[in-house]
């Protein structure tokens, strides 16, 4: 069975990441940066309306428009729109400009519907407007039962009932959704900001009818995903439509606007939980009933909520009496999608607030009923070790107790990620010169978390060389294919796959060469042996060498100004299970990612849906708040190296306890709990009774 | 926080305020009883200035070099680079104002690129992330963004890094609450902000207390 190195030199090191130089100079080409010859601007006209049955569209005039090269229907004949921002048409024309003039000039002959519900709490109710037609809104309830709850709770020392809800959240990479796609004869050629080049192919392919071997993915730098960026998406095939239209390459990227209205989110939730504990402290009693939206898909086809809201409860915790009902309900708005650890910041952020409440209801700390209750021993510790790094014994006072105007106060919480194992599913190769140059390539990509930079990493180290001398391939399906970067499985899947691919390279160079070890400064000698024939070898994923699942705790430090309602975040510390690290510069970045994304859900993140004309209200940056580099805290980063665990993806986990901590922080300092994410100033200040609560829009 | 340059009005042969000036101070104070005259005067001096709707020339002064192109009027400096040149470093991630990752030097200022039209940048040096490494060496600033890891997609980079060229140009050692004020134009998604001013610092010279990246083993079962 494969091992990783006892002796390391560049991994759990502090490489730089390889392709920084193409990212500081403006050199890297991002998707949305490529000029391919002849290329065509390419836009989408999307449903000003929530629900309307569309009966013609025109695209004539259009076509007319000076420079516009093609025109194409989202969908032939009459057809239903279901949200605002669902794709109508697409043109493509030679520059911006004129895209602008022919959206403006195609003619929809539509029947608005006034039939439609953008909220959740509506359209749970009976005789709310349906969706899909026929179709409840509501799934059918997804149960969960284990012991007997009812009589559970008469055993409790304790009881707390509490309703926590969480918004739903958009991803906002910073390059938007969108590609260049070139269709000609010879098949398709996709230039996509992609998380998933594998997924893209067979998304394309299938779209499009044609064999994947006819379709290739390229993508050298993609500006960010979240979750969001697997498939082919309507605007990758709206953008291959016009191009075979046209004959020429089009590139179409999806406006800010548009990132807000089709290209998905994370579902919403409103977790009623009602908790109890016997009187050591054990959790004891747990009944849940839940309802979220992953917006318009949870309806139509799958029978009335295909899932897609619900949580894990109670999260971490083994509790002995369950009884848990949940529901996905439909909303007229676009479609959820995988974020960044689906489903657990909110499952996180319900149990954490309810385990805060509890244990204060107990008299107890909150972090000695979490060492009390949480089952897994790695995180317990994580707990031991956070708490010495924010100083939890000092900091950690009575609830409302902090004195003075504004009040300081200190929160914890947990996170589970089952993921960050790797796939099997991964495979690479290698080209080794005759010069000693050294290629690898691998189906993959890198969206940002550096991907490229650790394949570079693990290489020298096998082969006894310098990262800069490694060069790294991926994005590009011609490459062995590779896992989409997902479940934060990419770095757990290439790094055993380059352990692979060194491991049979040092093998064969080794027998061909005469050299005993080729490695370090054997290398170049050894690679000249080869004479004027390269070497190509293969690899393949090892399932000794990466770990999972991941563990995390993280502690928060706020201060609220209870005269403005102001949270300002001043510390956080982030303890997580990183396994065997590759390389910590990059690690340490996605960290602090984790913990800012998790930081704008607890406080500024909301999709805002109006009501009275079903439109997004906040589809852009000035409305639709993200962390600033002024409201970014002091983080801590405790990295848990255990490299006996092998690699361990750690992109998921660092987002999901941030809320529950925030959260769980404020209600320390103020005394009394603001359970709505996001915690505006708004709500601190209708919680401490100074203003009536916000009206919703 | 984005300041425009000196507000110059070079395009047109005739700026507003010459041509108010032309009128003299009896005109402008008694303007009501003139107004007649003064619109015939204006619409007879705009038609004059009146470009486009269709592409006219327009030269630009981008990273010391002359780019002559054939823009509508109604474009802008981030348009016109990214899809008029190869100059593709300055990033569109909102194009209206909100993001940073358009932003360029203006005469030395930092704007944001989506919100100036590319005819009123005529005539002003422009300076965009592809200008910063001259012969292929880097900046201090491009230097401390790689060396702190202060990007990850790196999408935002171009923007922050002209930000803080233009922070450190103007003020050499700037507070961390500096840093920040400067970089509040700037969004970044991946949540690279730590590190980014990590790499301000770093680029200004200033020792910055490392409190983070401990490593810690546990024992565990």
């Amino acid at each position: 069975m494969p091992e990783w190195p006892t002796v390391r030199k560049y991994i759990s090191g502090d490489t730089r990441r390889v392709d920084a130089v193409p990212k500081v100079t403006g050199r890297a080409r991002y998707s949305s940066d490529i000029q391919a010859t002849g290329w065509l601007y390419g836009m989408i006209l999307r449903s000003k309306w929530p629900a309307a049955k569309i009966l013609s569209v025109n695209l004539d005039k259009a076509l007319k428009i000076p420079g516009i090269k093609a025109a194409v229907l989202a969908r032939d004949g009459q057809f239903t729109v279901r949200y605002y921002g669902e794709e109508i048409a697409a043109v493509a024309g030679t520059t911006k400009q004129a895209c602008l003039d022919a959206l403006r000039a195609i003619e929809v002959n539509a029947e608005p519907s006034p039939d439609f519900v953008v909220h959740e709490d509506d359209a749970i109710k009976d005789g709310s407007p349906q969706v899909w037609k026929g179709v409840s809104n509501a799934s059918d309830p997804h149960v969960r039962k284990r012991g007997d709850v009812d009589s559970a709770f008469s055993e409790c020392a304790a009881i707390i009932e509490g309703f926590y809800s969480t918004p739903v959240q958009l991803h906002n990479p910073m390059e938007t959704h969108g590609n260049t796609v070139s269709w000609t004869d010879e098949g398709v050629t996709v230039w996509a900001s992609t998380q998933g080049i594998g997924s893209v192919q067979d998304g394309f392919a299938g779209a499009l009818g044609l064999d994947a071997s006819k379709v290739r993915v390229l993508t050298d730098y993609m500006g960010g995903g979240f979750g969001s960026k697997f498939g082919a998406g309507v605007e990758g095939v709206l953008a291959a439509r016009l191009s075979k239209q046209a004959n020429a390459p089009v590139r179409l990227m999806l406006t800010r606007f548009d990132e807000a209205l089709a290209v998905g989110n994370r579902p919403s939730s409103f977790q009623k939980i009602k908790m109890g504990a016997l009187a050591d402290g054990k959790l004891h009693a747990f009944q849940l009933e839940n309802y979220g939206t992953p917006g318009v898909g949870a309806g139509g086809d799958s029978g009335g909520g295909g899932g897609g809201a619900n949580i894990q409860a109670p999260y971490l915790y083994k509790v002995p009496n369950i009884h848990s009902s949940q529901r996905s309900v439909a909303v007229n708005a676009g479609s959820a999608r995988a974020f960044r650890a689906p489903g657990n910041p909110p499952a996180s952020y319900g149990m954490e607030c309810a385990m805060d409440e509890l244990a204060v209801k107990l008299g107890m700390d909150p972090l000695e009923f979490r060492l009390i209750n949480d089952p897994v021993e790695i995180r317990r510790n994580e707990y031991n070790v956070g708490a010495a790094h924010i100083g939890w014994k000092e900091k950690y006072k009575k609830p409302g107790s902090s004195p003075g105007v504004v009040k300081t106060g200190i929160g914890c919480a947990g996170a589970n990620w089952p993921g960050g194992r790797g796939s099997p599913d991964t495979s690479g190769e290698a080209q080794i010169n005759p010069d000693g140059s050294i290629e690898i390539r691998i189906g993959v990509q890198d969206i940002g978390t550096g991907t490229k930079t650790v394949i570079a990493v693990v290489a020298a180290e096998m082969l006894g060389l310098r990262p800069d001398q490694i060069t790294v391939k991926v994005g590009d399906t011609n490459f062995p294919p590779g896992t989409g970067s997902g479940g934060s499985n990419t770095c757990p899947s290439v790094a055993p796959v380059v352990y692979d691919v060194c491991s049979n390279a040092l093998q064969q160079l080794q027998s061909k060469s005469g050299f005993a070890d080729a490695r370090g400064d054997n290398w170049f000698p050894a690679c000249k042996k080869l004479g004027v024939t390269p070497l190509k070898v293969t690899g393949q994923w090892q399932q000794s060498l990466a770990g999972g699942p991941a563990y995390g705790v993280q502690f928060a430090e706020v201060e609220v100004d209870t005269e403005t309602g102001l949270v300002t975040v001043k510390k956080i510390v982030a303890v997580h299970d990183c396994g065997l690290i590759i390389d910590h510069l990059t690690l340490e970045s996605q960290i602090n990612g984790g913990c800012i994304i998790g930081m704008g859900y607890a406080l500024y993140e909301e999709r805002v849906m109006d009501r009275v004309s079903g439109v997004v209200l906040n589809p852009n940056f000035e409305t639709y708040k993200l962390s600033g580099i002024a409201d970014v805290p002091e983080i801590e980063a405790v990295l848990i190296n255990m490299p006996e665990r092998g690699v361990i993806g750690i992109g998921e986990p660092s987002t999901v306890p941030t809320a529950g901590a925030i959260a769980n922080a404020v209600a320390n300092a103020i005394g009394v709990r603001v359970p709505h994410l996001p915690i505006t100033p708004a709500k601190v200040l209708a919680a401490l009774g100074k203003v009536p609560p916000p009206v919703t829009a | 926080m984005k300041k425009a340059g000196k507000d110059k009005d070079v395009f047109g042969a005739v700026s507003r305020r010459t041509f108010i000036k032309g009128l003299g101070a009896t005109a402008v104070s008694t303007v009501a009883a003139q107004t007649a005259a003064v619109a015939q005067e204006l619409e007879r001096v705009n038609a004059e200035k009146v470009v486009g709707p269709g592409a006219v020339p327009v030269t630009l002064t981008v990273n010391g070099e002359k780019l002559q192109l054939q823009l509508e009027p109604r474009v802008t400096l981030l348009d016109a680079l990214r899809n008029y040149s190869s100059l593709t470093g300055s990033k569109e991630g909102c194009d209206r104002a909100a993001c940073g990752a358009c932003t360029v030097l203006f005469d030395g200022a930092p704007i944001y690129g989506c919100q100036k039209l590319a005819i009123e940048a005529q005539g002003h040096e422009i300076t965009t992330i592809e200008g910063l490494a001259k012969n292929g060496s880097l900046t201090k600033v491009q230097q401390a963004f790689i060396d702190k890891d202060a990007l990850q997609c790196g999408y935002c980079t171009p923007g922050f890094v002209m930000s803080v060229t233009a922070l450190l140009n103007k003020n050499p050692r700037p507070t961390l609450e500096e840093a920040k004020h400067a970089c509040s134009g700037n969004l970044c998604r991946c949540g690279t902000q730590p590190h980014i001013l990590k790499a301000v610092l770093e680029a200004a010279g200033i020792g910055m207390a490392e409190k983070t990246g401990k490593t810690e083993g546990i024992k565990h079962a």
